[in-house]
């Protein structure tokens, strides 16, 4: 499909990275602020129609993208089934152990009746699995996204189903 | 009532006529793309509806999702097929 012209090309250029910069701001910062994996992953995916629209004919991977969408279901789940291992489906078995990656211990919060409850300025590391989770969400939803509008720019412009 | 009060009724007010407003446009243009357009505008109203409604996540989502995706995508389709709504 055709490019669009050089004002177009330069505007994307330059948005290209403050917003893929806010979209990944929205993913890691999920479990602390509104957002989250689809969200950002939202947010990315517009960047890539921009991206599709304004430099037209790219070679767009989709076994790739493909391959990256399945990935990321597959981490959430896989993450999901790991908490058997200390408990039960679900089970955030890495949150607030001292464990080096998103197990960091809280320092603020209160205790009411035996039960702690961190207050909602948490530090970044601290989520365990729900930053994984939100992480791996986020991927799926670039890619599926990605996907979705690269068949439907290459239908629209060339009248078949594209292949590679 | 106090005016900040006011001020936030105002602005809630005008959001949902913007809402109807656009939504009635889409259903009129008999052109494709400026129905698009039309239904872009009203998927960012939407999306400040909910903030207003204090459902930042919602807001977020329908901002990149309504605004952004469906337009690429619907503008894409009326590419692939006419422009001019016939009857």
């Amino acid at each position: 499909m055709e490019e669009m012209s050089p004002i177009v090309k330069t505007i994307t250029k330059i948005a290209f990275a403050p917003i893929f910069l806010f979209g990944s701001y929205i993913i890691l910062h999920g479990h602390l602020t509104p957002g989250g994996g689809f969200q950002g992953g939202a947010i990315i995916g517009t960047l890539m129609a921009l991206y599709l629209i304004a430099f037209g004919a790219v070679k767009w991977r989709k076994k790739l993208l493909s391959i990256i969408e399945s990935m990321g279901l597959l981490v959430f789940i896989g993450t999901a089934f790991l908490g058997l291992t200390s408990g039960y489906f679900f089970f955030n078995f890495i949150g607030g152990t001292g464990f080096p990656l998103f197990g960091e211990k809280l320092q603020t919060g209160e205790l009411i009746d035996g039960v702690f409850f961190p207050s909602n300025n948490a530090p970044l590391l601290s989520s365990g699995t729900i930053a994984v989770m939100n992480i791996s969400v986020g991927l799926e939803v670039i890619a599926g996204l990605t996907l979705i509008i690269v068949a439907m720019g290459l239908f629209a412009f060339t009248g078949k189903e594209g292949g590679e | 009532m106090d005016l900040s009060a006011f001020l936030y009724d105002a602005v809630h007010f005008i959001v949902l006529l913007g809402i109807i407003g656009s939504a009635f446009l889409v259903v009129k243009f008999k052109d494709l793309v400026s129905a698009t357009i039309a239904l872009a505008a009203c998927s960012l109203l939407v999306s400040l509806e909910f903030f207003i409604l204090q459902a930042p996540d919602v807001a977020i989502a329908e901002a990149a999702v309504g605004a952004g995706l469906t337009t690429a995508i619907l503008i894409f389709a009326i590419k692939g097929t006419r422009r001019r709504e016939e009857y």
